[in-house]
C-alpha cells in the first residue's frame, strides 16, 4: 500500500479533528455555565491535539518541508477533506451537542477499530484517542437525555438539531476508493461496517431522550472530495488569518 | 457558664489571632466588615478570571499555529478553573455564585480593569500573558499569606499555574522579537498599549486607596499597592530589555539610592474612567457575559427539569 495513500488518510482524519475542535473552541466564554464552558474547551483541546498528531504523521510521511501547521493553515477549502457535518456552524447548544453526540457515538467505534490498524502510528494515535472518546461520548450522551427529556423548549431545540444534522450523517459511513483500498489492507477503518451498530445505539439514545429518529432520505455528501458547504471558507479565513497575513513566520 | 462575649472582646480576639498569623476559617467569628471586605476582593478576583477569558478567547480560533492554539486554550481553561475555584472559596463567606454574578451584572461588583482593553493583535496574547499575568502573580504571591484561609490556599494553588501562563506570554513576545520587522513592531505596539493598564492593575496610590489601611491591618492584603507596583516594574524592566522591547515610560530610570526603578505617573483620569465603566470594552465585556448567561438559561432549565423527572421516577420506582 502506498505511503502516499496513508498520508492522504491521515490528512483526512486531521481535517476532521481540526474542524471539529475549531467549532467546539468557539464556545469558549459562551457556554451556558462555567463548568460546561470548561468542559467544551477541554473537548476542543482533545480534538486539536488529535489533529496535530494526524497532521504530524502526514508531514513525516511526506518528508518535505511540510509541518502540522502547513496542513491546517495553508490549504484552501477544496483541499480540506473533513466530513461536512463538522464544519456546520456552532448553532445553539442543542445543535452543538447533537452533533457532538452523533459524532462521538461514531468516533469511539471508529477509534476502537483504528487502534487495530496495521499501521503502527495510526494505531498509536487511536489508542490515545479512544480514552478521550469514551469520556466525550459519556458527556454528550448525558446531554442528549437532559435536553431531550428536559423542558419543552430544550426538547424542541434538540429535535430540530437532530433533524437538521441527519442528512450529513450518510457520508460518514461511505468509503471512496482510497479508504476502501486502505481498509482492504487493514490500515483504514471500514466505516460501512460501523453503520448498523451506530444506528442501533443512536436510536436507543434518541428514544430514551424522547427524540424521534428522523425519517426521510435527504443526504448531503462530498467532504472527503473537497466539496464543502459555504461555511468552511469562513472558518478557514478565521483559522488561517495570521498565517495568510504574515506568511512564512515563526510564532 | 461564661457570659456572652461583647463585640469589642470578639474583635480583640479576632485581631489577636490575625496578629499571631493564624488563618481565619469560614466557621470562625469575624467582623461583618472583614467578611464583606474579603468577599469583595475574592468575588472581584473570581470575576476577573472569568471576564479575562474573553480577550484571550477572542484569539483562540485565530491563533497562528496549532501549538499556540492548544496552549492558549489550556490557559483560558485554567483561568475559568481559577474562577470556579475562587467562587467556591468565596461562597464559604455565605454568598452564592448566582448572587456574585448578579452583582457583576448590576455593576456593584468589579473585575480587573485591564480586561476592559481590547486584544486586537496576536501580540496582545503575549503582552497579556507576560504583563497581566505577571502583575497578577506579583499580587497573588503576596496574597498567599492573606489572613482568610480558603483564599490563601486558593492563591497557593493558582500561583503555580499563573507562572506557566506568564512564561507562555513572555515566550510569545520573545519569538515575535526574533522575527520579522512586522512582528517586532506588533510586539512593541502590544507592550505600548498594555504597559500602563498593567501598572493600573495594582490600584490607586496607597494614600488614596479606599480599602487599603483596614485591609492591611486585617492582613487581607499583605503588601501595599505601591510596593507591589514597584516590584512589578523592577522585574519587568529586565525582561523587556532581554528581548529588545522598550517600556513606554520616558521617566523610567534606575535609582541607585533606592535600589529600585523610578517611573512615571499613571494617567489616573484614564484609570478612573475605566473603573467607573467607561473603558474601551467595559460595556462589551459585561454584555458578552450577560448574553452567555441569558442564552444558557434554557439549558440550565432543561438540566434542572431533567433532574427533577429523574428523581420523581426513581421515587416512584422505589414506592
Amino acid at each position: 500500500m502506498s505511503k502516499e495513500m496513508i498520508k492522504q488518510y491521515a490528512i483526512r482524519l486531521g481535517d476532521d479533528a481540526v474542524v471539529q475542535g475549531h467549532r467546539l473552541s468557539e464556545w469558549c466564554s459562551n457556554g451556558p455555565f462555567l463548568e460546561e464552558d470548561l468542559a467544551l474547551t477541554n473537548v476542543a483541546l482533545d480534538f486539536i491535539g488529535r489533529a496535530r498528531m494526524f497532521y504530524s504523521y502526514a508531514a513525516e510521511i511526506d518528508g518535505g518541508d511540510f509541518t502540522e501547521d502547513s496542513y491546517a493553515y495553508q490549504r484552501d477549502c477544496r483541499e480540506f477533506t473533513n466530513l461536512l457535518i463538522h464544519e456546520l456552524p456552532t448553532g445553539d447548544f442543542a445543535f452543538s451537542m447533537a452533533r457532538q453526540y452523533l459524532m462521538d457515538e461514531f468516533g469511539l467505534a471508529f477509534m476502537e477499530c483504528l487502534e487495530s490498524s496495521s499501521d503502527e502510528t495510526l494505531s498509536a494515535i487511536a489508542a490515545k484517542a479512544v480514552k478521550e472518546s469514551r469520556y466525550h461520548l459519556r458527556r454528550s450522551r448525558d446531554w442528549m437525555l437532559r435536553l431531550g427529556d428536559g423542558t419543552e423548549e430544550s426538547h424542541n431545540r434538540l429535535q430540530k438539531a437532530v433533524d437538521d444534522l441527519w442528512g450529513y450523517t450518510a457520508e460518514i459511513f461511505e468509503l471512496d476508493e482510497l479508504e476502501q483500498g486502505l481498509a482492504n489492507e487493514g490500515i483504514a477503518v471500514d466505516t460501512t461496517a460501523l453503520k448498523s451498530n451506530w444506528e442501533t445505539a443512536v436510536a436507543a439514545v434518541l428514544g430514551e431522550a424522547t427524540i424521534d429518529v428522523p425519517q426521510g432520505d435527504w443526504s448531503i455528501r462530498g467532504g472527503r472530495q473537497g466539496m464543502h458547504t459555504e461555511h468552511l471558507g469562513h472558518m478557514l479565513s478565521n483559522l488561517q488569518f495570521m498565517q495568510r497575513a504574515y506568511p512564512g513566520q515563526e510564532w | 457558664m461564661s457570659r456572652e462575649k461583647t463585640q469589642a472582646e470578639l474583635e480583640a480576639q479576632f485581631q489577636a489571632k490575625i496578629d499571631a498569623e493564624e488563618k481565619i476559617e469560614p466557621k470562625d467569628w469575624m467582623p461583618e466588615k472583614y467578611r464583606l471586605n474579603v468577599l469583595r476582593q475574592m468575588s472581584q478576583h473570581a470575576h476577573s478570571e472569568v471576564i479575562g477569558m474573553q480577550p484571550e478567547g477572542n484569539w483562540i480560533t485565530r491563533a497562528p499555529t496549532l501549538h499556540r492554539k492548544c496552549v492558549l486554550l489550556a490557559k483560558v481553561q485554567d483561568e475559568g478553573g481559577h474562577g470556579l475555584y475562587l467562587y467556591s472559596a468565596a461562597e464559604t463567606l455565605g454568598t452564592s455564585r448566582e448572587e456574585m454574578n448578579e452583582a457583576l451584572h448590576s455593576g456593584r461588583a468589579k473585575y480587573a480593569s485591564i480586561f476592559n482593553y481590547p486584544a486586537i493583535t496576536w501580540a496582545d496574547m503575549g503582552a497579556i500573558g507576560w504583563l497581566v499575568d505577571g502583575a497578577a502573580i506579583v499580587n497573588q504571591v503576596s496574597l498567599q499569606r492573606t489572613s482568610y484561609g480558603p483564599y490563601s490556599r486558593g492563591m497557593v494553588r493558582i500561583c503555580k499555574e499563573e507562572s506557566f501562563h506568564q512564561r507562555q506570554g513572555y515566550h510569545i513576545m520573545m519569538v515575535l522579537m526574533r522575527g520579522s520587522d512586522a512582528q517586532k513592531q506588533m510586539a512593541q505596539d502590544a507592550l505600548n498599549r498594555f504597559w500602563w493598564p498593567s501598572m493600573m492593575m495594582f490600584g490607586p496610590h496607597d494614600a488614596e486607596s479606599a480599602h487599603s489601611a483596614q485591609s492591611m491591618k486585617w492582613k487581607i492584603k499583605r503588601q501595599s499597592n505601591d510596593e507591589l507596583r514597584q516590584k512589578f516594574v523592577d522585574q519587568s524592566v529586565a525582561q523587556a530589555e532581554e528581548i529588545g522591547l522598550v517600556i513606554p515610560d520616558p521617566d523610567l530610570k534606575w535609582n541607585e539610592e533606592r535600589g529600585h526603578y523610578d517611573f512615571g505617573e499613571i494617567d489616573w483620569e484614564e484609570f478612573n474612567q475605566v473603573i467607573s465603566g467607561n473603558g474601551p470594552c467595559n460595556r462589551q465585556r459585561l454584555a458578552h457575559h450577560v448574553k452567555a448567561e441569558e442564552e444558557g438559561e434554557w439549558v440550565r432549565d432543561a438540566m434542572a427539569a431533567y433532574e427533577t423527572k429523574k428523581r420523581q421516577r426513581s421515587a416512584k420506582a422505589a414506592a
